[in-house]
């Protein structure tokens, strides 16, 4: 029987307190896809959040920029195990976007170009820790990330943060979106490791 | 650029799921109702699961994921799978 002296040949490598348990730190960007990539023109491209009642509130490109957009420097974490820190992204806070919405719904279905869905609950989309991100890494959003805009919630999996945005559904009850029906966790918390149902 | 496999690459994660080569098995997608071997699907592989798409309509057929204790399929998108003893 060996006898091992605990630090004999080296301290284990100390965890990153900024990654959450189970992630492995990138510095490139992986792309994930569940199907074809859209390309949308910010000429065609539109932005619609939907209420309770049925109305639209619609922004162009323009419009949506002419509310303002900022700097955000922020952690990614995906399900698949990478996470990506200090990230630099530009784009409109969606409290701004909800200033003149007004919903007694509390949970929202994200919707991208190509059909893809993922629910968050509104809270989670207000208070300074949502965007519709429009710029990543110096530069416009590619449209194999996601762009001319995708949805930025870097507390939750990346999953959630929708890319190809294209509209934001109020709804009454989470209804589970695209990943969340097939597997995926209702919420999605890196932190706590929220992976799967 | 993202890309996509034929339906052949399901084949490992569905033998622990049937007994027989679902790959083999004609599938009916339950959008536009193309008739196909499931192994003609769209597969994309570089996503939190797979997702096999029908060939002519992009509809999702199938999905699995893979949790590590569990498998998680749906065949939501086929309307009848058509599987030969």
């Amino acid at each position: 029987m060996s006898f091992v002296t605990r630090g004999f040949s080296g301290r284990r490598r100390e965890a990153d307190p900024r990654l959450p348990p189970g992630q492995t730190l990138v510095q490139d960007w992986p792309v994930l896809s569940a199907g074809p990539t859209p390309q949308v023109d910010t000429a065609d491209w539109e932005f619609t959040i939907r209420d309770e009642t049925g109305a639209d509130h619609r922004w162009s490109w323009d419009e949506l920029l002419a509310l303002g957009v900022e700097d955000v420097t922020v952690d990614i974490h995906c399900v698949t195990h990478w996470s990506r820190l200090d990230m630099a992204w530009r784009g409109v806070s969606l409290d701004k976007v909800f200033e003149n919405v007004e919903s007694e719904h509390e949970y929202v279905m994200a919707h991208s170009y190509g059909g893809y869905t993922t629910n968050v609950p509104l809270e989670d989309l207000l208070d300074g820790k949502a965007w519709i991100a429009t710029e990543a890494d110096g530069g416009p959003l590619d449209p194999e990330h996601g762009g001319p805009a995708r949805l930025l919630v870097p507390h939750l999996y990346f999953w959630k943060s929708a890319k190809w945005l294209r509209g934001l559904t109020m709804m009454p009850d989470n209804d589970p979106g695209f990943w969340e029906q097939y597997g995926y966790h209702l919420y999605g918390d890196p932190w706590k490791e929220e992976r799967y149902w | 650029m993202t890309h996509h496999l034929d339906g052949n690459v399901l084949a490992g994660a569905l033998s622990e799921v049937f007994r027989s080569d679902v790959t083999a098995a004609r599938g009916r997608c339950g959008g536009c109702g193309r008739t196909a071997p499931i192994a003609e699907a769209m597969v994309w592989t570089d996503a939190p699961g797979l997702v096999a798409r029908c060939a002519s309509c992009d509809r999702v057929l199938a999905t699995v994921v893979d949790t590590g204790d569990r498998v998680i399929l749906s065949l939501a998108g086929l309307s009848a799978v058509e599987l030969r003893r």
